[in-house]
């Protein structure tokens, strides 16, 4: 178990939780990052931040500090 | 996270006085198209409605309303279609989505409650889709599912049964392809259906309190928790209706997309090509529009000398050449770099490039404290701040909010580029560096990052000081990169061309008319003339003087003695330190009204007294042949450059203030904004000139 910040970019692995009850968890949740869904991190931006992620066919940018609230399995 | 947005609008949704978009005559229903972003949506929108559209702002709130008269089934029925704005969800957080809902509940006075909602549900993204889908099931309105981008879907080796899609939803299911008119008339007859039939299907999965009434207002302010928890069973259900409905497994790759990334957001590369766009984008509008301005110039100036030529003389014929058609004439003639401007915006936006744009440039706006998706309305803010400022409604914060509307009327705007255009022109004309770099546009570029310069200095100290604030949160679609549909691309900046126009027409061309009055009135006559002036005969600006008009007979005095002369020469000792004479006075202060005002007001000014039989005298010869009271040049290079820089950092806008003022719901935001910019500006202005001149220049 890791957050998705430190998943290695393309291992694909599967989400075990949103953390935080606040505005942040419940965008992605509504983007489709919900438990028991896989999701790959594509690549990071010019500057290290933010990642660009894979989940449900499409992709999404998001900050690392908003990858950190997604716990993801160590690979799928 | 209940109805932030509600504490930035200044009128109730409901407060609507005028009813603009009373229905078609014969319309006997009302459709709303909702759907995600990207999902094909205005594809779709346009290829129902055609041309019959009508392009707006929601009352007391400045989203965009877009609504169209859709003919179908044969044309036998009228019906409304009311584009919603793009959503991911209906919760109610962001405007956009409160607005959505008060359409689809019939709050509004100027839409009834939809008898149909047509929902763009995109293949390719099936399962994101569908969560919006299982919320507007909710509402209790018959709902017709427009499945696009099937073939695209095909491609990706994922076949939909729609048979099934439709019987797990319990609502139709139509496959279109709207920008080949595939499919159309099917969702026309199933939507047609749907009419006849007033009871949804719809028999609540989701939760016991039914969100579409009264009462959804109480859950969203229910714990978080028990909000995720719903989140949660919507996108169980919605596996499931994918995994029963998607035959084949959707391959990892998603190849092209991810394959232009692979350049396009390169760490290097893509800042790279970045770069490259935004400097192609600037530096043709800037030489490709020339030859349409060089026509519609030489257009109004023919214009001015046939009216002049055919009307008998009298105030009402000066009225209509110097007020009207100098002044409408002076703006139109920059419509095509406008025009060339919103072509590449739409563009941007369509292939889903700007969203890439906004990922690679987050780090550096979160160094300035604001979002990546600040990006995109400081970019539209390039074009004008207007539509730039309503655009950060989709930033969620509302302390981030208000700092990127305070820094977007630094961007450069279109309306700066016939200032920067004019003094340009007029002074650094075939001038190159090193021979090929033209320095008019190494000026233009210049300008163009002064203010970017400025607005990330000011967004950074503001972040830190009055709207201190967590960084707001990032979560963003890279939707995959498309074709750019040019009709709707062309649709969109005729519409906003149209905009651009009305704003021109009426403000401009009122504004216009007031100060050719102005510097019309009171009449000197030329007894008084030369008691107030006797060396008039010595400095006047025109190359020729008229002696038939006794009345105009000398302009310097004429202008001097005028409304607007009194104004300018009141403000003068405050703007000659930074070498604007008077005159540059009366333009900046006509200016404030809309930054483009100062090239029809430089035009009255200098065209005062015009002789009927002279030669139409273009702008930049005026301007370059202005003299001062001591009879040296009003204008040297170094106060062409100094008034640009102050053009730069000015709000000089007065439509900005008004959309702030309504933006951020208070007056004090937009004062603020008029007072420091101002200051801003004055001192930038006056570091440019002192030090230009302590250079040796000017």
């Amino acid at each position: 178990m890791t957050s998705l910040t430190n998943l290695p970019v393309g291992i694909t692995a599967k989400v075990i939780s949103v953390n935080g009850n606040n505005a942040i968890s419940k965008r992605l949740m509504e983007m489709g990052v919900v438990p028991g869904v896989s999701v790959r991190v594509v690549k990071s931006a010019p500057f290290g931040d933010p990642l660009e992620i894979r989940v449900r066919g499409y992709h999404l940018a998001m900050r690392k500090n908003e990858a950190d609230a997604i716990e993801v399995t160590d690979s799928e | 996270m209940k109805t932030i947005s509600r504490t930035l609008t200044s009128e109730p949704l409901k407060a609507e006085k005028t009813n603009k978009y009373s229905a078609h005559p014969a319309s006997q229903f009302t459709i709303a198209l909702a759907g995600n972003p990207n999902a094909g949506k205005t594809t779709l929108f346009n290829a129902l409605t055609g041309m019959r559209q009508k392009v707006g702002n929601y009352p007391g709130v400045t989203v965009e309303r877009k609504e169209g008269l859709w003919r179908f089934v044969g044309g036998r029925n009228n019906a409304r279609l009311i584009d919603l704005p793009g959503l991911y969800s209906l919760d109610a957080t962001s405007l956009d989505e409160q607005i959505a809902r008060d359409v689809l509940m019939g709050k509004l006075a100027s839409a009834p409650k939809p008898d149909v909602i047509v929902a763009v549900v995109d293949a390719t993204n099936l399962e994101r889709n569908l969560y919006l889908v299982t919320q507007l099931l909710e509402y209790k309105i018959p709902l017709v599912i427009a499945l696009t981008m099937v073939d695209v879907a095909e491609k990706q080796s994922l076949a939909i049964d729609t048979k099934k899609l439709s019987e797990l939803l319990q609502v139709p299911v139509v496959e279109v392809r709207a920008a080949q008119k595939k499919g159309i008339e099917e969702l026309a007859e199933q939507v047609f259906q749907a009419t006849q039939n007033k009871n949804s299907k719809y028999n609540g999965w989701f939760s016991e309190a039914n969100p579409a009434d009264e009462s959804f207002i109480h859950l969203s302010l229910q714990s978080d928790n028990e909000i995720n928890k719903q989140i949660f069973a919507r996108y169980n259900f919605i596996s499931d209706v994918y995994q029963e409905s998607v035959k084949a497994k959707q391959t990892e790759e998603r190849g092209f997309s991810e394959k232009i990334d692979r350049v396009l957001t390169h760490k290097f590369f893509g800042l790279v090509i970045l770069i490259a766009v935004l400097l192609l984008v600037f530096q043709t509008i800037f030489s490709w529009a020339n030859l349409p301005m060089d026509l519609l110039e030489q257009g109004f100036g023919a214009l001015g000398d046939f009216v002049r030529a055919e009307l008998p003389e009298g105030i009402l014929t000066d009225l209509l050449i110097d007020g009207v058609i100098a002044g409408v004439g002076g703006v139109l003639v920059f419509l095509p770099q406008i025009l060339l401007l919103f072509f590449f915006l739409s563009i941007l936006e369509d292939t889903g490039y700007m969203a890439r744009a906004a990922f690679l440039l987050d780090r550096l706006m979160r160094g300035v404290g604001l979002h990546g998706k600040a990006f995109l309305p400081l970019l539209s803010s390039f074009a004008c701040a207007i539509p730039g400022i309503m655009a950060t409604r989709t930033i969620e914060s509302p302390k981030d909010r208000i700092a990127t509307i305070m820094i977007a009327p630094f961007m450069s705007c279109s309306a700066r580029l016939p200032v920067y255009t004019l003094m340009i022109a007029t002074f650094f004309t075939g001038q190159t560096i090193f021979g090929f770099i033209s320095v008019g546009a190494v000026l233009i570029l210049g300008m163009y990052a002064l203010g970017t310069i400025v607005a990330i200095i000011v967004g950074w100290i503001l972040k830190r000081t009055l709207l201190k604030a967590p960084p707001p949160p990032f979560v963003m679609e890279l939707p995959p990169y498309r074709m750019p549909n040019f009709k709707a691309v062309f649709l969109n900046v005729f519409q906003q061309a149209e905009m651009f126009l009305k704003r021109a027409g009426t403000v401009i061309l009122a504004i216009s008319i007031i100060l050719w009055a102005l510097a019309y009135f009171p009449k000197t006559t030329s007894q008084q003339s030369a008691v107030n002036n006797p060396q008039a005969e010595f400095n006047n600006e025109q190359t020729t003087v008229d002696s038939s008009q006794p009345a105009i007979d000398d302009s310097g005095a004429q202008l001097r003695n005028s409304y607007a002369g009194q104004l300018g020469q009141l403000i003068e000792p405050v703007i000659a330190p930074l070498g604007f004479d008077w005159k540059i006075g009366v333009a900046l202060i006509a200016s404030f009204a809309a930054r483009e005002v100062l090239v029809s007001t430089l035009s009255i000014i200098y065209n005062v007294g015009k002789d009927e039989t002279e030669e139409s005298q273009t702008l930049m010869q005026a301007v370059r042949d202005a003299k001062r009271e001591d009879g040296t040049p009003a204008w040297t290079p170094l106060t062409a450059l100094t008034l640009m820089v102050f053009f730069v950092l000015a709000i000089q806008c007065m439509s900005t203030v008004a959309v702030t003022r309504r933006e951020t719901n208070s007056w004090a935001w937009a004062i603020f904004m008029v007072a420091y910019m101002t200051i801003l500006a004055y001192v930038a202005a006056l570091i440019t000139y002192q030090g230009g001149r302590l250079l040796g220049f000017g």
